[in-house]
């Protein structure tokens, strides 16, 4: 019998992008469907980032082709980024305004019809309701990891980049946080692509994971299958035997 | 072009305005200092060199438009500052705001940084000197309209030179407006300056703007020249604003800068 396979979030064909001679992305081809958690792993320097901002527009491509939800990212970027969503630690947000502030901003940016409704549910479920009024100068890390999420889930994205999102969280609040995406996964069937160096995390969440190492693809599957792969116990190793010594193949 | 996000991001920086005292006064603060001491220089002047004629209405009347230019260029500068200083640059880079929409939110903010800075000055003007700007009359509209265009015009451009070089070019923000002052006539008409210098101050419109209000004060006409020169001056430089912030918006998604504008 006929399976039916989810339709595709994410469609990227023969990826290259260069700087000055040097090549971040090497000719990289890979599918996510949607509902999909994927991780993005790698060494520093292996692409990851650039890899993202590429599907995010912030860089050209040199070469190669990126379909998000169907659409070509090179054609229908505003429509395409109406639909999806990006958080990250390094990027932060008008310390001056009030959280209520600037998610209404965003929420309009974003063209969302009961903007306040879908404010106060993000922030009764990321557990900050009760800053809603407090500036965001105010804020822990933690707390800020939670507002950069609500932005992020705004428009209810099909599709949520996040960059390193519990980077700057202590191990309890990067577990609630952990928690929360498989919870936010769940309720939205949203497809999510992140990075992270937090090994246990990557092996917790992903339903798949894409191994990156010098601008390509050096393993992509189940973390079961990556763990198989290169004959070790945790993903942690793996990273350690690809980082230390080369390829590892 | 999406009017709702282009007032989300007014709206944004309307935030930011009403809790922050420091920006607020800062709207007022220079135009303010520029009024008292060069007001007050030009009164003294004025006492000692008695043959000037319309000393105070020129001299003023050239510091309140000036400042003008200056606030409209800020409100475009100032602005694209404060998202790089907060960090909020990608966020906004990859929501739906597309960058004709961003450059007609800060055009509206800077709109609205002129008229409050333009009248605050004019009110001081009048009180401390009793000098009212409107005597300027009816050619003050297009006189206005022109320094507010060429004003977006410097803030475009520094705006893209900063998101280009980092915010080791942000004196820009400040500079470029006047590195092109000593050209502009503001104070003196075209002719005080070195033959070979002359060109460029005419191919500038703000020169021709303030050889036009010296006219206006002089004569009451209105040198109708001076104005279609600006216009068209305008004209060709916002075109050119416009595309090099395009450019350099292509040249940073090419280098891969833009991610680094905003998170330094």
């Amino acid at each position: 019998m006929k399976q039916d396979t989810p339709p595709l979030a994410l469609e990227v064909t023969h990826l290259t992008k260069s700087f000055n001679g040097v090549t971040a992305v090497n000719d990289i081809s890979f599918t996510v469907s949607e509902g999909e958690i994927v991780g993005l792993l790698g060494p520093n320097g292996a692409g990851k980032t650039t890899l993202i901002q590429l599907l995010l527009g912030l860089i050209t491509e040199t070469s190669g082709t990126i379909h998000i939800l169907g659409m070509d990212l090179k054609k229908d970027r505003s429509k395409i980024l109406s639909q999806v969503n990006f958080s990250s630690s390094y990027v932060s947000m008008p310390t001056s305004l009030t959280l209520w502030e600037n998610l209404n901003v965003f929420a309009k940016l974003y063209g969302i019809r009961d903007y306040k409704d879908q404010i106060n549910r993000l922030l009764t479920l990321l557990e900050i309701h009760s800053l809603k009024d407090s500036l965001t100068r105010h804020l822990s890390s933690g707390q800020l990891t939670r507002l950069s999420l609500a932005k992020a889930l705004l428009n209810t994205p099909r599709l949520l980049f996040l960059d390193e999102p519990t980077a700057s969280l202590d191990p309890d609040m990067a577990d609630k946080t952990r928690t929360l995406l498989k919870a936010i996964r769940d309720q939205y069937k949203i497809t999510l692509l992140y990075t992270s160096h937090n090994m246990k995390e990557m092996q917790e969440i992903s339903d798949r994971i894409i191994f990156l190492y010098q601008g390509k693809i050096l393993v992509s599957g189940t973390p079961a299958a990556v763990l198989d792969h290169f004959k070790e116990n945790s993903l942690e190793s793996v990273f350690l035997k690809v980082a230390r010594g080369g390829n590892a193949e | 072009m999406n009017l709702q996000r282009v007032a989300a991001m007014i709206q944004r920086h309307f935030y930011l305005y009403q809790r922050s005292p420091p920006r607020i006064m800062e709207i007022f603060f220079w135009p303010l200092m520029d009024l008292l001491v060069w007001g007050f220089i030009t009164i003294y002047l004025q006492r000692t060199q008695l043959n000037l004629p319309r000393f105070v209405l020129f001299f003023l009347g050239a510091l309140l438009l000036w400042d003008l230019l200056y606030r409209a260029q800020q409100g475009i500068s100032i602005s694209f500052l404060e998202e790089v200083w907060s960090k909020n640059l990608l966020n906004l880079f990859v929501s739906p705001l597309r960058p004709c929409e961003f450059l007609a939110a800060l055009m509206t903010i800077s709109v609205a940084k002129m008229l409050i800075a333009g009248l605050a000055s004019a009110l001081m003007a009048w009180w401390l000197y009793s000098f009212n700007v409107f005597v300027i009359g009816v050619a003050l509209i297009p006189f206005t309209l022109n320094l507010l265009v060429m004003g977006w015009s410097i803030g475009i451009i520094s705006m893209s030179a900063i998101l280009r070089a980092g915010q080791q070019a942000e004196v820009l923000a400040w500079g470029l407006g006047f590195l092109i002052q000593p050209v502009s006539a503001v104070f003196y008409p075209v002719s005080v300056l070195p033959a070979w210098i002359q060109p460029v101050a005419l191919a500038l419109p703000s020169s021709h703007i303030f050889e036009g209000m010296r006219l206006v004060l002089e004569t009451g006409i209105l040198p109708y020249d001076s104005l279609i020169k600006a216009t068209l001056l305008n004209g060709v430089i916002i075109t050119g604003a416009i595309a090099f912030f395009y450019h350099t918006l292509r040249v940073v998604k090419d280098k891969g800068l833009l991610i680094q504008r905003g998170t330094e």
